[in-house]
């Protein structure tokens, strides 16, 4: 019953309406929010299950995921009728404006299309720890080669002296306590062997840093943080915070390269407005200037109640008070008709709903097309009311007196008309029809013979409307004589009832009547586009980031709305694929993919994508739509598809299932190595959110299936900018950096261990005491690289949005790669030899002892560690100076500590040692030896070839508008590499 | 590098934001847009060389320093493992160490090639004995040594834990081969003043050993491992046993054994007469009889020294090529407009 969700896909049999229609809201299957019909059929529409049984049989089709179709058919009463898309309500549907609805089910559970068309969530992982766990494994085997390296020399060490190990005075094998002579804690050549390998790996197991995963997860919470509390991503309107849902793919949005994005709700704010009009040659674009929130509105006075819309519009004053004076004057004629027309040719229902107050109520339209409910509350707001309508006659209220309107016929809108028309019989008995359609199809059937100034001016309107991204519709009418309606009248009455090719004769019938239109005036209508989202789209392209909309709209709509967000230009080359069958979707993609190579090769020698600029010389678009994308995904034109849509700068696709949407996701995904997002606010985009690397949902007005799926939301759709051009990008670097420290901050204390094992006869011994090793990673230097990887940042959000391109360093993956990985590692060991032999050669033949030196290299290895992460950060707040400062005063604190316990062998060690000079001046040696190599190589790095990001941090700071177009022309152009 | 702008110019775009703000959430507002005042320092080229001339300004005399310090030193370094084993012995080292009837005295003639003030630091220096071995290190008990017979849980000094089913005290292996070749010096006919006093740190003869703790059962197993101690001394005045319980960091030391308070001159003939008792033929270690004056910066060791010049000339010679770099090719970025 009303307002309930369908829990599984059913065949409608009968519905509280006598025809049979049962209204359905679709919002949770492809975001459409618009109520769409479905209808029983005749032969069981008549019967109530609580009076009569029915009895039959459905034959249907194997569960599929494709929610646009179905094909059955009922055996009922011994007739045979086939049931189509349009006689079932799938689950996750809710009934809308129906009391009831009766009908079988057909699928259920795991086999309803919503089920089939949602897919698991998967575990996401971010790039950069893929990568990480990539370096870890080399790290372990690091770890096994030095192992291995200290068992074998232990081996070929015991062997060499296995003669004298029984009385060697450090060695002792023989023990003699007993009274029996026995071995002593001796198991052989090759368990000893054995065991040196396990007790070095015990010794060495920091090598694999543990700590770095905690620690991971502790900055991206911090992250995490900082990125929910970013008042620039703060939505107003909704009073919602960045959500973050999934911890640990921060790193991701500073390495995506394409976004999908839903249209309706992500986009656009899935509010359609009317904006202007065109009547009779005028245009009437007030309504713009005239100020919003101080009118009250049209309303009307039914029965003592106050009956007003649902949705204020914004109204241009002369308009009104044209609409107002009524018919006397000839243009106040035409406004009426032309608001006539607007409030009956449609096919909105109008739902009166009671609101708070008990004397207002709210006249809600509902109905398919947004447009068409944008156009009736115009019409509403100008004083026509539409307030009732039955499938015989609508009332609409003109300016307070209701007039009751016969509808004779209408004829549908059709793709191929690209018009509808609705006859009416008036309160004055004449006849007369409407028509309103898109603008190419209308101007063929008016009469142009009539008023051609009027078509011009109109046309010249229709075409400021459209460059101003709103939609455009022309209104015309004509009185139609008796003869002529009786004409008519038995052709439709014939059409709609005929058996073969119902449609076919309709549309004749439809083009018989809808000519020699006189024209009325045209309407502009904005599908109104989320806040910023062109400018954000703009950012995004020129940060080399390839957006993707994949929308379940006509592609009309989504053709305009490209357009709207600047997504097309007209500049654009289109290539359209919309076909039926297979071979001739093979055959367009081979077209389109000669023509975008014949368009694409040009640009590429002259390379003209400068920097900022960012036109394209031949950009080529692509529209796609759900059909045709049946026959390509999952099977082998998906590989040409896809070399088709990397040339292309954008991609549309239209009518596509949720399904669908995850299809074209995991085309990309699968093909590239390069990061995709998918965006989206609806039950239909969970699927391409799971699917994607990153799935951001829009916490919109349509449920909140996307955002429970997503891994991010948000309430706008511009918020993505500042999300991947600053935090994304940050995220990515500080994580970036943080993981190649760790290795580095790990490995150097290893090798120092390492080299120090050399000169112990291979036998584990470490000067470092116990409790340093294991302090190391927790108090020594654990928190800096936290505090730094939650708020160093290397450039300012000022410049990050300035420059988009400066995105592009995480697309290249410039802050992790293989190549700074063995950096890194080369520079970990120089450090490391630098720390031990040169203590070796100061201390060689000194009485120095074990706990001493191993103070020296536990002082030295904190120093150098934290001094090593001081010259990488950035920006210097006052929460790194106490952490990066704090924790080498810790550290001295901590190993004068352990030195002050006189049971330990070290005892006080540390301040007998800190008395010499030649300690101190060790300390200092060691330290800048081992960082001097470094810092030259970094210095000669941004000296040489400085990165986009070294320019732009300099010209954060010395800049001024000379060294701005300095930095422009060094950073890298765009390129449209199709990678694979 | 100093304090950046920009940090002032976003505060002063946020407070245009959030027009009203006290100090304390305005520093929360800073904090969570992340927009906390920072300094951020760029390297520019002055700065960068600067800093490399700074850092060779400063190493290159500090090397130079110590190497003058280093070769200030005196010292006289004399192995004397092979030399002191008597000719019938040579090719059995091993069977004369452990033979206890026979004499181990030997006397070495140490020549003084420059004037050396006293104190002269006498060092015996092991090579090729491993004090850091594992085994070796673990097999003590400080608890013991600070606590004697009291503490019972020896478990950690095998295999020197127990001997005739008495407890060591001290025991462990690092007591058990306690150094024991002892040295005596003279100058001509009289013999040279050593202080044998002090060898050890001051914390650990008052902290670390204890008072009250006698040596115990020690050295009464079949095998001796080396000196003997006097169970009437404390263990916080066997300053032999505390000198070598300090175990070496690496395979080649040192160890303190005393000072000698009288100059030697240029010339002199310093006569050593020492017992070469411990036993490091078994497995094939050196000793050696150092004697070394001390400068500020401890004993002779050229390697700091070096290492602090060289350091301190390729900070210069990076800088200067930086220099160069920077002269000759100033248009290279924008870093020329600093």
């Amino acid at each position: 019953s009303a307002n309930e969700m369908l829990p599984c896909d059913m065949v409608l049999l009968s519905t509280s309406d006598p025809t049979g229609v049962a209204y359905i809201l679709t919002i949770n299957l492809d975001g459409e929010s618009n109520l769409k019909t479905r209808y029983a059929k005749q032969e069981t529409l008549a019967r109530t299950p609580e009076k009569d049984k029915i009895s039959g049989l459905i034959k249907c089709e194997k569960p599929n995921r494709n929610i646009y179709g179905f094909h059955a058919n009922m055996e009922i009463d011994g007739k045979r009728v086939s049931l189509g898309p349009s006689n079932i309500v799938l689950r996750g549907c809710v009934l809308k404006n129906t009391a009831w609805a009766v009908g079988v089910a057909v699928y259920a559970g795991r086999e309803t299309k919503a089920m089939l068309n949602s897919s698991g969530a998967p575990s996401k992982r971010s790039r950069l720890e893929t990568l990480m766990n990539r370096e870890i494994i080399i790290l372990s085997f690091f770890l096994v080669s030095l192992c291995s390296v200290v068992s074998v020399c232990a081996g070929i060490w015991l062997r060499r002296h296995r003669d004298e190990l029984d009385y060697m005075p450090f060695y002792r094998r023989k023990d003699f306590s007993e009274e029996k002579v026995d071995n002593y804690n001796y198991n052989g050549w090759g368990m000893e062997i054995f065991f040196t390998f396990l007790m070095s790996v015990i010794v060495f197991q920091i090598m694999i840093p543990i700590a770095l995963y905690i620690s991971m997860e502790l900055v991206r919470i911090g992250q995490a943080y900082f990125m929910i509390r970013d008042s620039q991503m703060y939505d107003e309107a909704s009073n919602s915070r960045f959500q973050c849902r999934a911890l640990n793919i921060n790193e991701d949005l500073g390495q995506i390269k394409y976004v999908f994005s839903d249209k309706t709700g992500t986009l656009t704010e899935n509010k359609m407005e009317f904006e202007c009009a065109s009547i009779w040659g005028v245009d009437y674009s007030g309504a713009k200037a005239s100020f919003q929130g101080n009118q009250v509105g049209y309303s009307i006075q039914v029965d003592e109640q106050v009956w007003r819309p649902k949705m204020k519009v914004r109204v241009d004053p002369d308009l009104v008070r044209l609409s107002k004076s009524g018919k006397k004057t000839d243009e106040g004629k035409r406004v009426h008709d032309f608001f006539l027309a607007l409030a009956a040719c449609n096919t909105i229902v109008p739902i009166v709903t009671a609101t708070s107050d008990s004397a207002v109520k709210l006249i809600d339209y509902q109905g398919e097309s947004p447009d068409e409910q944008a156009l009736v509350y115009a019409a509403a707001a100008y004083g026509f009311m539409l307030v009732e309508r039955t499938s015989g006659h609508i009332v609409i209220d003109v300016q307070g007196e209701r007039q009751r309107y016969n509808v004779l016929g209408l004829h549908e809108f059709d793709s191929d008309r690209k018009r509808m028309s609705v006859i009416l019989g008036c309160p004055d008995k004449s006849v007369k029809v409407f028509v309103k359609g898109a603008d190419t199809s209308m101007f063929t059937v008016i009469d142009k013979s009539l008023n051609l100034e009027i078509v011009h001016a109109t046309e010249a309107h229709l075409h400021s409307y459209s460059s101003m991204g709103l939609r455009t519709l022309v209104v015309g009418m004509r009185g139609l004589s008796a003869s002529e309606f009786e004409q008519w009248q038995s052709s439709y009455e014939t059409a709609s009832t005929a058996l073969i090719g119902r449609a076919a004769l309709l549309r004749k019938v439809a083009n018989s009547v809808e000519n020699n239109l006189s024209i009325l005036g045209a309407s502009g209508i904005e599908d109104k586009l989320q806040q910023g989202v062109p400018e954000s789209i703009e950012s995004l392209r020129m940060a080399g980031i390839k957006v993707w909309v994949l929308t379940g709209d006509k592609q009309e709509t989504a053709i305009s709305i490209g357009y709207s967000s600047k997504l097309l230009t007209s500049k654009m080359t289109q290539i359209v694929i919309n076909n039926n069958s297979k071979q001739s979707c093979r055959k367009s993609l081979e077209d389109g993919l000669i023509m975008s190579k014949k368009l694409v090769t040009v640009p590429v020698a002259t390379n003209s994508t400068q920097g900022t600029s960012g036109d394209f010389t031949s950009p080529v678009a692509l529209v796609i739509d759900g059909t045709s994308l049946v026959y390509i995904l999952d099977t082998e034109l998906e590989e040409q598809l896809f070399h088709l849509a990397s040339r292309c700068n954008v991609v549309l696709c239209c009518r596509v299932a949720p399904l669908q949407k995850a299809g074209i996701v995991a085309l990309v995904k699968n093909r590239t190595d390069d990061m995709t997002l998918a965006i989206g606010d609806g039950a239909n985009d969970v699927s391409m959110i799971q699917m994607a690397d990153v799935g951001i949902g829009i916490s919109g007005q349509e449920g909140r299936q996307a955002v429970m799926a997503s891994d991010f939301a948000m309430g706008q759709f511009r918020f993505l900018v500042p999300l991947l051009f600053v935090h994304g990008h940050w995220n990515y670097q500080r994580i970036a950096y943080m993981i190649l420290y760790n290795f580095y901050r790990n490995a150097v204390f290893v090798f120092v261990l390492f080299w120090y094992v050399l000169f112990t006869s291979f036998t584990l011994t470490t000067a470092i005491t116990e409790w340093s090793s294991v302090l190391y990673s927790v108090i020594y230097t654990s928190l800096p690289t936290i505090v730094v990887g939650i708020l160093d940042k290397d450039l300012s959000r000022m410049t990050l949005l300035k420059y988009p391109q400066l995105y592009e360093a995480g697309q290249r993956q410039e802050s992790y790669n293989p190549k700074l990985f063995w950096l890194t590692m080369m520079d970990t060991l120089w450090q490391s030899i630098a720390v031990f032999f040169a203590s070796l050669f100061v201390y060689w033949e000194s009485t120095i002892d074990m706990s001493s030196i191993g103070d020296l290299w536990t002082l030295a290895v904190v120093i150098l560690v934290n001094l090593h992460l001081a010259m990488d950060v950035v920006r210097w707040t006052w929460p790194s100076h106490a952490s990066i400062w704090g924790s080498i005063i810790a550290t001295c604190i901590c190993v004068i500590v352990i030195d002050a316990v006189p049971t330990l062998p070290g005892y006080w060690s540390i301040i007998e040692l800190a008395k010499t000079e030649l300690f101190w001046f060790s300390l200092l040696g060691i330290v800048v030896a081992a960082l001097i190599p470094r810092f030259v190589v970094k210095i000669f790095a941004q000296y040489c070839r400085p990165c986009d990001i070294q320019i732009a941090r300099e010209v954060e700071k010395f800049g001024n508008f000379r060294d701005l177009r300095g930095a422009e022309i060094e950073m890298n152009p765009i390129f449209d590499h199709p990678r694979r | 590098m100093d304090v950046d702008g920009e940090s002032t110019s976003a505060v002063a775009t946020e407070a245009r934001l959030i027009p009203v703000l006290s100090g304390r959430s305005k520093a929360m507002y800073q904090f969570t847009q992340q927009s906390l005042p920072a300094c951020k320092p760029v390297l520019t080229p002055a700065w960068v060389i600067t800093t490399f001339f700074l850092v060779g300004a400063l190493f290159i005399p500090i090397g130079l320093v110590s190497l003058h310090a280093s070769h200030s030193v005196v010292e006289i370094v004399d192995r004397y493992d092979s030399e002191c084993v008597p000719d019938l012995f040579k090719s059995n080292k091993v069977e004369y160490i452990k033979d206890m009837s026979i004499h181990k005295n030997c006397s070495r003639h140490l020549k003084v090639h420059k004037h050396m003030k006293a104190p002269i630091f006498i060092y015996y220096q092991l090579d090729n004995y491993y004090q850091n071995h594992r085994r070796y290190v673990k097999s003590r008990s400080d608890r013991q040594l600070l606590h004697g017979l009291q503490h019972n849980d020896t478990s950690s000094c095998t295999p020197e834990e127990s001997s005739n089913g008495l407890p060591i005290v001290p025991c462990g292996l690092i007591a058990w081969s306690l150094f024991n070749d002892t040295y005596s010096f003279s100058r001509g006919t009289h013999k040279l003043r050593v202080n044998r006093k002090n060898i050890a740190w001051k914390s650990d003869r008052n902290h670390k050993f204890g008072k009250q703790v006698y040596p115990f059962n020690f050295q009464n197993g079949t095998l001796i491992g080396g000196g003997k101690l006097d169970p009437n001394i404390p263990l916080s005045d066997q300053e032999d046993l505390i000198v070598w319980m300090r175990t070496a960091a690496l395979p080649s030391f040192r160890k303190l054994y005393g000072r000698i308070e009288d100059d030697l001159n240029v010339d002199d003939v310093v006569v050593v007469n020492l017992l070469n008792n411990y036993n490091t033929y078994s497995f094939g270690g050196t000793k050696e009889l150092v004697l070394s004056t001390s400068s500020w910066l401890g004993g002779r060791n050229n390697f700091l020294g070096m290492a602090y010049t060289s350091v301190g000339f390729s900070s210069i010679l990076v800088a200067f090529i930086f220099l160069l770099l920077h002269v000759r090719n100033p248009s290279l970025n924008i870093r020329a407009v600093c």
